[in-house]
């Protein structure tokens, strides 16, 4: 159960091209990640899947079957909003009951599954609460227990972390993983976040304008984007991309170094700057380096606490083996 | 106002206007209260003596009060059953995008814009008029006998003037309150398996309930004191059918003359609506709170 596959799916909006003819795949048990800068499609795709949104053209299979004119409540998926979308004047227990309520299961299955839901997601303590009367990571948490007391194909969630403060959604992250450890369900998850995607995906999809740039595991895309947008989107902080004279001499348009790949040194090195802003996390410092002559700044990211001070000049030397090649088109060269 | 001088300071510039206000409302009313217990007729100026509460005893035990009573009530709740279903069907209706959505969402709350002298003249005289009105126009282009309504069925057709007039503050109150609901918590619901009914029972209905609150208890202070639709219409008639409490003090005093007896009577609608109105604050009040 599980496996949804997308065959030239296409979403018009008016004259708008949403989503041009796309082909994907989403194999059972997968964790998938669509992720994008605002307003590449990601989170319309996770509604056509669902069936909130008609598509213009293409078929959705969910599981073999054709669900394109499938209403979403017989697709068997359940979705997790971004908003949580709980039922204000409900109590979190009627909330959770409410799909099972009206798929008219009989009372005993409804409270083993509610009850199942709640060990599972330690709602316990506030299930006859309102959602009014909850924290934003309880509200999260109820959500998507009214997603797992159905048993769904597959679980759609769509920027669920957005609204939290950091500390909790490194926290429902996790969980979130946890769960999809226990329950090996399909889930689809759409976020802006290139983090959340790369600790939790089994399988990337990045997306621009609707375009599929790139799909593979977390550490296939960090260690051969397929393309510069792919390149700059994934890693954090961002790849050093330099064109000119410096690609030129690796025979390519544009090269890119991650700034882990860069080492500091005070004396010699390859590339000579000066250093700027540097940004200390304890376990990782972050420099930008002017002057090199390559780009506006290098960003280095040197592991532990590294005395350097903003105006020293510094050395910086690639790892040769770790330099990704462009070319004219921003494809990757290899 | 944090300090006292500054709560202080407040409170006097803000007394002008509370003591305005509360000689506004105690003036009257005090006025109301000794009228109602004097013999005061206006035929016989100047003659006033002091009646106890014959004056209440008369209002109270006149057939026309239960009427007016009865009247009252079936018009109240008539009103506000119409105004607040209707209301929530066209806000449903004026909640999906068409085109002309704009010019009909005006068209609609158009009609409490018009006195109510002048949409009851308008109903009476242009479409409940027997003989000219536009519903006996359309009885006899179907061989049909006209129905004359403010004769035949007075009550039920000031209802319908009286509905006619609420109908779009109530879609309007409830449209919004339509639109302040949460996209996702509909799309939520149909991934849920509800369908478009359930939706509304489960989804929309509580989500209106504040709304409805508030459109059952405004409309309920304007609607205990109908007055200008019934005098222009069937003034109180045929007999006491569409008399209501206001109409019945407004006949007392100003018909037969009576101040003392039309005071007793405003006295009475005065506590008849405090009893409404916390029997309405008991039952739906708690809607209110957030």
């Amino acid at each position: 159960m599980g496996r949804i596959t997308l065959d030239k799916v296409t979403k018009r909006f008016g004259d708008v091209e949403v989503i041009p003819p796309l082909d994907l795949t989403i194999e059972e048990g997968e964790f998938v990640v669509f992720v994008g800068p605002s307003g590449c499609g990601k989170s319309t795709l996770l509604r056509l899947i669902a069936g909130l949104e008609d598509v213009t053209g293409g078929q959705i299979r969910i599981d073999g079957k054709d669900a394109t004119e499938t209403p979403p409540a017989k697709r068997g998926l359940a979705m997790v909003f971004q908003s949580y979308a709980l039922y204000p004047h409900m109590s979190v227990r009627k909330n959770i009951a409410f799909p099972l309520k009206m798929a008219g299961m009989d009372q005993a299955e409804q409270k083993r599954r509610i009850d199942n839901a709640a060990k599972v997601l330690n709602l316990a303590d506030y299930i006859d609460r309102r959602p009014g009367q909850l924290s934003g990571g309880q509200r999260q948490r109820v959500a998507i227990g009214r997603a797992i007391v159905r048993e769904p194909a597959a679980f759609l969630f769509d920027e669920p972390l957005s609204n939290l403060d950091a500390a909790l959604r490194v926290g429902m992250r996790l969980e979130i993983s946890e769960l999809h450890e226990r329950l090996k369900t399909t889930m689809v998850y759409v976020t802006h976040d290139q983090v959340e995607a790369m600790t939790m995906a089994d399988k990337i999809v990045v997306l621009r304008a609707g375009h599929i740039e790139q799909v593979g595991s977390p550490l296939e895309l960090y260690r051969a984007p397929r393309n510069l947008f792919v390149a700059s989107f994934i890693g954090s902080p961002k790849m050093n991309l330099i064109s000119g004279s410096e690609a030129a001499k690796r025979s390519a348009s544009t090269i890119g170094i991650r700034p882990e790949h860069i080492s500091v040194s005070p004396t010699e090195g390859l590339w000579k700057g000066r250093v700027g802003v540097s940004e200390h996390l304890g376990s990782d410092t972050f420099f930008y380096v002017h002057d090199t002559g390559l780009a506006d700044d290098i960003t280095v990211r040197v592991s532990g606490e590294v005395e350097l001070r903003a105006g020293d000049t510094v050395y910086l030397t690639p790892d040769a083996e770790k330099i990704h090649r462009f070319d004219q088109a921003g494809l990757r060269l290899k | 106002m944090a300090t006292a001088h500054s709560r202080s300071a407040a409170r006097l510039m803000i007394s002008p206007a509370v003591i305005l206000l509360l000689g506004w409302m105690i003036i009257p009313l005090s006025m109301t209260i000794y009228f109602s217990f004097l013999r005061y007729n206006l035929l016989s100026p100047g003659n006033e003596s002091w009646a106890g509460f014959d004056n209440y005893r008369y209002f109270l035990t006149d057939p026309a009060f239960f009427d007016a009573m009865g009247n009252t009530f079936i018009l109240v709740l008539g009103v506000l059953l119409i105004t607040v279903v209707g209301g929530i069907l066209l806000g449903l209706l004026l909640d999906q995008p068409f085109f002309g959505q704009g010019i009909v969402r005006i068209l609609v709350i158009a009609p409490f814009f018009v006195m109510p002298t002048v949409s009851a003249l308008v109903w009476k005289n242009m479409f409940m008029n027997p003989v000219n009105g536009l519903f006996a126009y359309m009885a006899t282009a179907v061989g049909l006998e006209p129905f004359d309504f403010l004769s035949h069925a007075p009550l039920a057709s000031i209802i319908l003037i009286v509905s006619w007039q609420w109908l779009p503050f109530a879609t309007l109150i409830l449209l919004t309150a339509l639109q302040s609901l949460d996209q996702e918590q509909l799309e939520a619901s149909e991934m849920d398996g509800a369908g478009p009914i359930n939706r509304f029972i489960f989804i929309m209905l509580p989500h209106l309930g504040r709304a409805i609150t508030v459109v059952i208890l405004i409309q309920t202070i304007f609607l205990l004191s109908i007055f200008a639709e019934i005098l222009v219409t069937t003034n109180g008639g045929p007999g006491t059918a569409t008399t209501n409490l206001t109409y019945l003090v407004y006949v007392q005093s100003l018909l037969q003359f009576d101040v003392g007896g039309g005071s007793a009577g405003g006295i009475v609608a005065v506590i008849l609506a405090n009893i409404v109105a916390i029997f309405l604050m008991r039952m739906i009040g708690k809607n209110l709170d957030a």
